[in-house]
């Protein structure tokens, strides 16, 4: 049978950057095709030269047998081509249904195509079991039923291959669970599934096959079932991965945060957060684990200094951080760095980076005070101190005057990393440090936090990854519905009762 | 690497003056229409604005009241705050530095009366722009919209006051002129090259100053830092620490000062008196200043010569060019605005395109 997609010797560049050499797989039609990679890999840009984004400078595309060559999306979309991005292409105020619509109203009047569009939806949904309803608008769905809508958009534009661009990086265990269930479907219905992710579980959970991206080449295609995670990990970065990090035992020492009793209400008086407690010693890391959208952003904000609690204490190094009497948290986060805390955001490009500064602007990102020469920025110093970071943390490219928003995002990370490990901060709060981070540079940022913590700093980690929890923590905090669900030593590491407690089955 | 974007060269320099090109293209295309000669026109337009020393005087002249106006503008911009007052915080500070003249040219030497009058028309300006700032900061209040707002209350207030002021048995709507002692000195006295009696003058000088001084303060200072980090992401600012409100009403205060300052060039320098409308749209000219020099302060500079010289050649052409009209200039700024504001990344692609070619082939 005639594969699906064929890429033939595809090479693209951008300026000096070659992002695909001479790239040359298949896939066949009918299957779940994986392709892995780090970030930069290559593997994007080789979907957008599929989707029509960009155009390759050599090489051929050869669809269901004949070669094309698809200038926009719009030819990709005729050609049977959909794809699903990781950032949701959706109209938020609008329905499902007119979301669908959009882009295929055809015509002045509405109300007829609604209908018809309509019915043709709750047939898809009914043979493809989605469970989305038409006629709900964007903004009050689920992360995991807004992918189902961009999943839902491409069927309907009978699209017979689907490209999902890590589909499941913002999905919790039981939405990934259905995702899958629905492309094993696709898959029974005949239809092609390229799936570009960087997590090997899944991998080898639902593909078929599997290309591995290196550098703009690819490293290796393989059948899954006649492969392994540590076999993909090995290709995806070259050299193997090591499975446990050491450290030293947890010999952890004075408290350094003490958290207690901790309320946070939002404008409408919804609990967001409840009677939180819990203590970090020098010397630990203490993870928060918990399905994302569970309290953790709240809480780190408010560790931050980013947002003022409702009510409760909270110390640092014995003494009350400096909450009381503030009617907002607008400059509060730099009296709290003041007091040793530094903070490596979750989401980094709404808060850790800005994007249009170079790489060096960003490395004075928050402590921007503290680089003062009589009055002016001391550029020499920030210059010689952007240097030894990008060094030390092995920053990619190691050119200080590049935008930040130009570098890959574990680079970014990287930076961020870099710039609060180096204030030297007695308490380091870390939320999701590997989130859309390629599995070379996880092990570099676990290396980091961990020499972190052997050098006395406490350390309190947010992470939806249970390995990466595992990885890295002496004692496990689980969280589920704003609520403490349970605390546990490493030693007592256990995924089924830790997956009881995010779901919210109290200690009790 | 997926995006590719223009060196800072290209988009800083090559894109602004394929932009002021298309916009004199379409002038001359425009005059041609009009029947006249476009070489013809420019030469006379350069002639007077620039070659004759007496032009290139007032040109300066004006450009010394757009300096201050493109920075106010420039500066509010760097913290993602669209000022459109600046015309009506021109306003007030002429009404500030009128008051401060007023009440003591009679008295005061110049050498404390011109200092007093230039911190007034700073500080009226900075009153003016306080209050949007403010409800930006506190209320959310988009200051696009009460800035527009202050502009016509503004006209209203001043309006009101002027005429309380005219002198008894004058007929023109201005204040009184004020003591000879409180003239700023014009630059004629000491260079006759400029012709006599002609405007220009130190508040040149100061716009100069200015330009430094904003210079230093973006890109050297932590306040400026913080100042941009806001305008690009008020999210990430709030992270690094920066008092987000603060700076959005500091950035406000200095940018209604720095258009209260530009009345200090139009008013000492030159009329000697408060009259009616007196900015003339220079509050407006400053938006498109700073957007075509990209709040850079070369940029602003070199945008403000240029507008000052449209005004002076402009004048002087439609003297010499019956058939072109005086509000000629006021359609070569729209054509600009146009380009290098609402079109100013139009030629982009096609420089990246050439870049990327002669790189390839290098």
């Amino acid at each position: 049978m005639q594969p699906a997609v064929e890429f033939r010797n595809i090479s693209k560049a951008f300026g000096p950057v070659q992002a695909n050499a001479d790239v040359s797989f298949s896939i066949a039609k009918g299957s779940i095709h994986g392709v892995i990679g780090e970030n930069g890999a290559g593997k994007s840009t080789l979907m957008s030269i599929l989707y029509g984004y960009y155009h390759a400078d050599s090489g051929q595309l050869v669809i269901n047998g004949a070669e094309q060559k698809i200038r926009s999306s719009l030819e990709a979309i005729d050609l049977g081509i959909g794809m699903v991005h990781q950032h949701f292409m959706l109209v938020e105020n609008m329905t499902v249904l007119d979301n669908v619509m959009l882009g295929t109203e055809g015509g002045f009047k509405l109300s007829k195509k609604r209908t018809e569009t309509e019915a043709k939806l709750r047939e898809i949904c009914t043979r493809y079991h989605l469970d989305v309803d038409p006629l709900a608008v964007i903004s009050t769905l689920s992360v995991g039923a807004q992918q189902r809508v961009e999943i839902l958009k491409q069927i309907y534009r009978s699209a017979e291959i689907l490209i999902l661009d890590e589909p499941t990086a913002v999905l919790t265990t039981q939405e990934i669970a259905s995702l899958f269930d629905i492309l094993r479907l696709f898959k029974e219905q005949g239809k092609t599934i390229i799936l570009i992710t960087h997590k090997l579980g899944e991998i080898m959970e639902i593909t078929d096959q599997v290309t591995v991206m290196r550098a703009g080449r690819v490293a290796g295609a393989v059948a899954t079932r006649d492969t392994s995670k540590e076999q993909l990990a090995n290709m995806m970065v070259g050299r193997p991965i090591e499975g446990n990090l050491p450290r030293k035992p947890h010999a952890p020492g004075a408290p350094v945060l003490q958290v207690e009793n901790l309320q946070l209400k939002d404008a409408n008086g919804v609990q967001l957060l409840a009677d939180i407690a819990l203590t970090v010693r020098a010397g630990e890391i203490v993870a928060i684990a918990g399905v994302s959208g569970n309290g953790q952003s709240e809480l780190m904000e408010i560790l931050s200094g980013m947002r003022l609690p409702t009510s409760g204490t909270v110390t640092m190094e014995g003494k009350p951080l400096p909450f009381a009497g503030r009617s907002n948290a607008d400059g509060l986060p730099a009296t709290f760095r003041d007091l040793g805390i530094g903070h490596v955001p979750e989401d980094r490009l709404r808060d850790g980076v800005i994007k249009d500064f170079t790489v060096m602007q960003n490395t004075v990102f928050g402590y921007q005070d503290r680089v003062i020469k009589r009055g002016l920025f001391d550029f020499d110093a920030i210059a010689k101190r952007c240097a030894h970071l990008l060094e030390q943390f092995d920053v990619r490219p190691k050119d200080p005057n590049v935008r930040i928003g130009l570098l890959s995002g574990g680079n970014q990370q990287k930076v961020v990393i870099a710039r609060e490990v180096s204030a030297s901060p007695k308490l380091m709060l870390v939320g999701q440090p590997t989130r859309g981070v390629d599995i070379g540079t996880i092990e570099s940022i676990h290396t980091q936090l961990l020499r972190l913590r052997d050098e006395g700093v406490a350390i309190l980690l947010v992470s939806t990854e249970l390995e990466e929890v595992r990885a890295l923590s002496d004692r496990i905090v689980v969280m589920s519905g704003g609520r403490v669900t349970g605390e546990l030593h490493i030693d007592e590491f256990d995924t089924t009762r830790i997956g009881l407690l995010m779901g919210g089955m109290h200690k009790s | 690497m997926k995006t590719t974007e223009l060196p800072r060269w290209a988009s800083g320099f090559v894109l602004p003056v394929l932009n002021l090109l298309s916009a004199l293209l379409v002038s001359a295309l425009v005059i041609h229409l009009l029947g006249e000669s476009p070489v013809e026109s420019l030469q006379i337009l350069f002639n007077s604005a620039v070659v004759n020393p007496e032009g290139l005087s007032y040109t300066l002249f004006y450009a010394s009241t757009f300096v201050f106006t493109g920075l106010a503008v420039s500066i509010a911009m760097k913290a993602g705050l669209f000022n459109i007052g600046a015309e009506g915080q021109m306003y007030l500070g002429g009404l500030g530095l009128t008051l401060a003249m007023l009440s003591f040219d009679s008295t005061l030497s110049a050498w404390l009366l011109i200092p007093l009058a230039i911190v007034a028309s700073a500080l009226f300006g900075a009153g003016w722009a306080f209050i949007p700032g403010y409800l930006q900061a506190k209320r959310g209040s988009h200051v696009v919209v009460t800035t527009i707002m202050f502009n016509f209350i503004a006209a209203g207030l001043m309006n009101y006051l002027i005429l309380k002021m005219v002198p008894e048995g004058d007929q023109n709507p201005a204040s009184r002129v004020f003591d000879d002692a409180a003239m700023i000195p014009q630059l004629s006295t000491w260079l006759p090259f400029f012709g006599e009696n002609t405007p220009l003058n130190l508040a040149f000088f100061l716009a100069l100053i200015a330009l430094v001084i904003y210079w230093v303060a973006v890109s050297r200072s932590s306040w400026g830092y913080k100042v941009q980090a806001t305008g690009l992401n008020a999210h990430a600012a709030h992270y690094a620490g920066v008092r987000i409100s603060r700076t959005i009403i500091v950035t406000m205060l200095i940018s209604g000062g720095l258009a209260g300052l530009a009345a200090v060039n139009s008013i000492l320098g030159s009329t000697h008196y408060l009259s009616l409308n007196f900015p003339a749209g220079a509050g407006f000219i400053g938006i498109a200043i700073a957007l075509m020099g990209r709040q850079h302060p070369v940029g602003i500079l070199l945008s403000a010569v240029l507008f000052g010289a449209l005004i002076q050649g402009g004048f002087d052409l439609s003297l010499e060019k019956p058939n072109i009209p005086q509000e000629t200039f006021i359609f070569i700024q729209g054509l600009i605005i146009l380009f290098c504001g609402a079109m100013e990344n139009m030629y982009a692609p096609a420089v990246l395109k050439l870049i990327n070619a002669t790189r390839r082939k290098g």
